[in-house]
């Protein structure tokens, strides 16, 4: 079985001193074909980061399970490649190194894992930053850094917290534009399976071809819109009336959860 | 003056400075100006000129070099196996919970009254002086850098394992290189504190050192080279943490020191 595959995923945090356990994620399925772009939208506190950091290896499920390409997930692992909301590149080194840091890990021989460092570099547009320590970075420079470092690995498939969240919303848009940009450099066989988690319906519907919006806590998939706009997608997107539609019914959907999460 | 507000460089450097030469000339006043009986306080032109005889006649030299000698070698043998103990305990709570109790209770067990045992167990040699900077040290800094390791972020940790890495590569990859600045930062500390035992290590059962000639001007009375005594400990004290300092700034360019 190719692909990522949730069966019945929940996650119950133990209750803190007098408060009770907390139900982040109910019995939730889901699966994602190899290539597919899933963009995850919700309400924050609805348990998206909970469902992505278990897809990571980085939290375990009460009950359910994960399976990637027929092999369960139980801890992580270089096939899934993830990015932050925080800045998390590793401070005491370059971006180069940064970059080069899964590679290193899994013994790629120098020559080669310098020359994937370089591709990547370019890609993501950080030529003339190679030598950079992350603090003399912009904010989107320094995630578009953690992109590269996740894919210079060929994950399977590329995990998305929030990733641009704490960017403005200038930088943000051309973030969403280079991250289209990088994704749809591979043919469309090679491309990766990717699940961006957001809370921003603009970012969820420019980006993905699927669209699934979770109820407020305890989360679960409500909808699933499919964005039948076609690859390659640049910002004038945003201005088609398909695009207004969507994110019209988009937004019916998350207003009512985000409702809830108010009164909760 | 604004709270919080900076100072130019030149300003700093100006009342730096003025705080010394007020420190000195109000020290000249009571001495030069008959206040206070030279028996109990050299002026500083007899401290100084006490402190040429001392260098050109007596040797001094010789005794600085000890005292920096076992300084330095009783601070290395307890960083050798301070820092990676701390950086196992921090990285392994079984390994923290095994030895943080104990070593909680032994940093306050005060090095000096250690000295009579020492001497016991170690004669008056170099193994006790050098024991004495060790025990003084060692607990000090296993607790330092446990709790500096224990504090590595969680978010890199976890950013190390979605890239592949292992345990030992979180350990050797994430929590070694973050925790190294503070490392070195707690390791400048306790060395300033390692000054403060050696003398009193040297004021027992030494044949040579800054304390020893310490011990022997008070027998002489002569409190210009005691005073020059003192001031040399804190002279070399500035110069070694200057030193240390500047060490872990072009060893850490990548953080902001
Ligand atoms: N480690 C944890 N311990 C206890 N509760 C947690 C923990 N992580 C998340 N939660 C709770 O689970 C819910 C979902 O959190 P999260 O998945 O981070 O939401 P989102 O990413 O959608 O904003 C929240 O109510 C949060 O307080
Ligand atoms: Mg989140």
């Amino acid at each position: 079985m190719r692909g990522l595959s949730i069966r019945g995923l929940t996650r119950t945090f133990p209750g803190q001193g007098s408060a009770g356990p907390t139900l982040a994620l109910q019995p939730t399925d889901l699966d994602v074909t190899p290539g597919e772009f899933v963009s995850i939208l919700g309400p924050s506190g609805c348990g998206k980061s909970t469902l992505l950091r278990i897809v990571a290896g980085l939290d375990r499920p009460t009950a359910g399970s994960v399976t990637l390409n027929g092999r369960q997930v139980t801890r992580p692992g270089p096939d899934r490649g993830m990015v932050f909301q925080s800045y998390t590149l590793f401070p005491w080194l370059t971006v180069e190194q940064n970059i080069l840091f899964g590679l290193r890990e899994r013994q790629v021989p120098q020559a080669q894992a310098r020359e994937i460092a370089a591709a990547y570099i370019a890609r993501t547009g950080l030529r003339g930053f190679e030598h950079h320590w992350p603090r003399q970075l912009s904010g989107g420079m320094q995630q578009r850094t953690a992109l590269a470092r996740a894919l210079a690995n060929s994950p399977e498939i590329l995990l998305l917290d929030e990733p641009f969240g704490a960017l403005d919303h200038q930088t943000r848009e051309l973030m969403q534009e280079l991250l289209l940009e990088v994704w749809g450099a591979d043919t469309p066989a090679a491309r990766k399976t990717v699940l961006f988690v957001t809370h921003d319906i603009d970012e969820a519907v420019f980006l993905a071809s699927r669209v699934l919006v979770m109820s407020a806590r305890p989360g679960r998939v409500k909808a699933e819109v499919p964005v039948p706009l076609p690859y390659p997608r640049d910002w004038k997107v945003k201005t088609a009336p398909e695009f207004g539609a969507l994110k019209a019914r988009l937004m019916a959907e998350i207003r009512e959860e985000v409702r809830k999460a108010a009164l909760a | 003056m604004e709270p919080l507000k900076p100072v130019t460089a030149t300003a700093r450097l100006l009342l730096g400075t003025g705080f010394f030469v007020l420190f000195v000339g109000l020290w000249a006043l009571a001495t030069e100006g008959g206040y206070v009986q030279p028996l109990f306080l050299a002026s500083p032109a007899r401290a100084l000129a006490a402190g040429w005889s001392l260098l050109t006649e007596y040797g001094f030299l010789h005794d600085i070099g000890m005292t920096v000698w076992r300084v330095l070698g009783g601070f290395l043998l307890a960083a050798a196996i301070a820092v990676p103990l701390g950086l196992m305990m921090g990285a392994y709570k079984g390994v923290e919970a095994f030895f943080e109790p104990f070593i909680s209770f032994a940093r306050y067990l005060p090095a000096s009254a250690f000295i009579p045992l020492l001497i016991l167990w170690a004669g008056v040699g170099e193994a006790q002086k050098l024991a004495v900077i060790f025990l003084g040290s060692v607990f000090q800094i296993v607790i330092m850098v446990t709790v500096i390791a224990g504090a590595t972020r969680m978010d890199l940790v976890e950013a190390a394992y979605t890239l592949g890495a292992g345990r030992g590569g979180i350990l050797r990859r994430v929590i070694i290189p973050a925790a190294a600045p503070q490392v070195m930062e707690a390791l400048r500390l306790v060395l300033g504190w390692a000054w403060t035992y050696v003398i009193v290590a040297e004021l027992i059962g030494a044949q040579s050192g800054i304390g020893h000639m310490i011990m022997d001007s008070q027998r002489l009375l002569d409190t210009g080279q005691m005073i020059f005594g003192i001031v040399v400990i804190g002279l070399i004290g500035l110069v070694t943490d200057l030193l240390f300092r500047q060490l872990n700034r072009r060893l850490f360019r990548w953080a902001v020191l």
